[in-house]
């Protein structure tokens, strides 16, 4: 099989490739980042003492969870965006799709990496006169980000390939390339087994970041 | 001499379980009392809703003039005047010995890091570990941990120190380094409230000895007298089983 491996066509495409690989990593870590901050007011929220705090972030967390991000991106680009902000940019939508899928999963570990740090850390904190606020912010978090750190490296792999699912929206990343490629040679195996290998190699080497990262600052 | 701490008739409930039934009491500026009974009589309880950690049911807790059970009184800033030192310690463990002992200062007290610095640096002295100051409390023995918790404490130059069961999750060798600090304390003139099963240490540094039974005083006195001659049945039963 591998003789009739279309070399040249590769080497023809490799180029754009590598183009839908950085646009691919651009959106995976700019989702990151805006899911992870909206994943700790969500996961805050979650925690409050008000019913009605809750209830936001609540209904935020179920919606985002309870239906396909495949739906959430087509919804965003073809009619959410269009009808609020007139926008068409395929990575302006896209990104915010995927932050806010993020932001919902995130969400949930943020709550739980909370949730699993002493109580006892709270009262200390509170004792010494501390505010809520600042217990939370000084003593709580701290802590609560070294345990948080595997599962959002988790969910950073888990947006790097999900956002193959914006392509249906021509966001030019890796697997719209991928499509383009097929579209315009036939060639199948060329085209999404070589797009597959690539993905490989960016998750690979985000384990590794994430691991470089729990070493750097892992639960003490 | 002048009232830190009043309580009038405190209750405190947990659903079903009235834990607390009416406790009335008073501790004195510089007064060390200290607080015994068996385990489940309220007396952790009691020593909690001192700073609000717990919330008081019924009844009127005022430290240093100030009603904690007011809605209108700041919590935080009668807390800044209340230490307390836990049974396991409770040290941030993301932090060194020194940024334990410096955070509230520094965020609540606004002071710089300099000063911040230099009074924990004292403090641990205070407490005979300076030199563990860049250590992190995982590194530090249980005793070592509660006396830097005692320091950390002492950082908020507070009115009084509340205790709760400070040596009770000690190995027994390291009992008496923590105790030894908190007589140096008592010496010193700071005001206390101990909850313990330290009988020896109740006696020696303690002004006044609080037997709580059941979520009621039911004895109290000077620990001469206290100790000697336990009038309450149950006080008797009780001493017979821990001395």
């Amino acid at each position: 099989m591998v003789d009739n491996i279309r070399w040249d066509a590769l080497a023809e495409w490799w180029p754009q490739f590598l183009q839908g690989a950085v646009t691919t990593v651009e959106i995976t870590v700019v989702a990151v980042v805006c899911g992870t901050l909206l994943g700790l007011f969500a996961g805050l929220g979650r925690l409050a003492r008000h019913p009605l705090v809750r209830l936001v972030p609540n209904l935020y967390v179920t919606f985002m969870r309870g239906t396909p991000l495949f739906v959430q991106i087509l919804l965003m680009h073809y009619a959410v965006m269009p009808a609020l902000f007139g926008s068409n940019s395929a990575i302006v939508n896209g990104i915010i799709a995927l932050s806010l899928n993020a932001g919902a999963y995130i969400a949930e570990i943020v709550r739980a990496g909370i949730q699993s740090i002493d109580p006892g850390q709270r009262e200390a904190g509170r004792s010494l006169g501390l505010t809520q606020a600042q217990t939370m912010r000084h003593i709580i978090l701290p802590q609560a980000f070294r345990r948080m750190l595997p599962p959002l490296g988790n969910e950073a792999i888990m947006l790097l390939k999900d956002s193959s699912l914006c392509a249906a929206i021509a966001l030019p990343e890796i697997t719209y390339y991928a499509k383009a490629m097929q579209g315009s040679t036939y060639l199948v195996w060329e085209s999404f087994l070589s797009v597959a290998l690539l993905y490989l190699v960016l998750t690979i080497l985000c384990e590794r970041l994430v691991r470089l990262l729990e070493r750097r600052y892992g639960t003490v | 001499m002048s009232e830190v701490i009043q309580v009038r008739n405190l209750c405190k409930s947990f659903g079903a379980l009235d834990v607390l039934k009416g406790i009335t009491c008073t501790i004195q500026e510089r007064e060390v009392v200290c607080v015994i009974g068996p385990s489940g009589s309220g007396k952790s309880t009691f020593l909690r809703c001192l700073n609000l950690l717990e919330d008081v049911t019924s009844g009127e807790v005022v430290v240093l003039g100030q009603p904690l059970t007011d809605q209108r009184t700041d919590i935080n800033a009668i807390r800044r005047e209340v230490g307390m030192v836990f049974q396991r310690f409770h040290l941030f463990p993301h932090l060194t010995v020194l940024a334990n002992i410096m955070l509230a200062p520094r965020k609540v007290r606004q002071q710089d890091k300099a000063a911040a610095e230099q009074h924990a640096l004292l403090l641990l002295d205070k407490v005979g570990l300076r030199d563990k100051s860049n250590a992190y409390p995982h590194q530090l023995s249980g005793g070592q941990q509660q006396r830097v918790a005692i320091a950390r404490a002492l950082a908020m130059q507070p009115k009084v120190l509340l205790f709760d069961e400070p040596t009770s999750a000690l190995d027994p060798e390291m009992v008496g380094e923590v105790l030894d600090v908190m007589r140096a304390l008592a010496r010193e003139g700071m005001t206390m409230v101990v909850v313990t099963h330290e009988m020896g240490f109740a006696r020696e540094v303690g002004d006044r000895v609080l037997f709580i039974d059941q979520g009621v005083i039911v004895a109290e006195g000077p620990p001469e007298t206290f100790f000697a001659q336990p009038e309450n049945e149950r006080l008797r039963a009780f001493l017979s089983k821990v001395l």
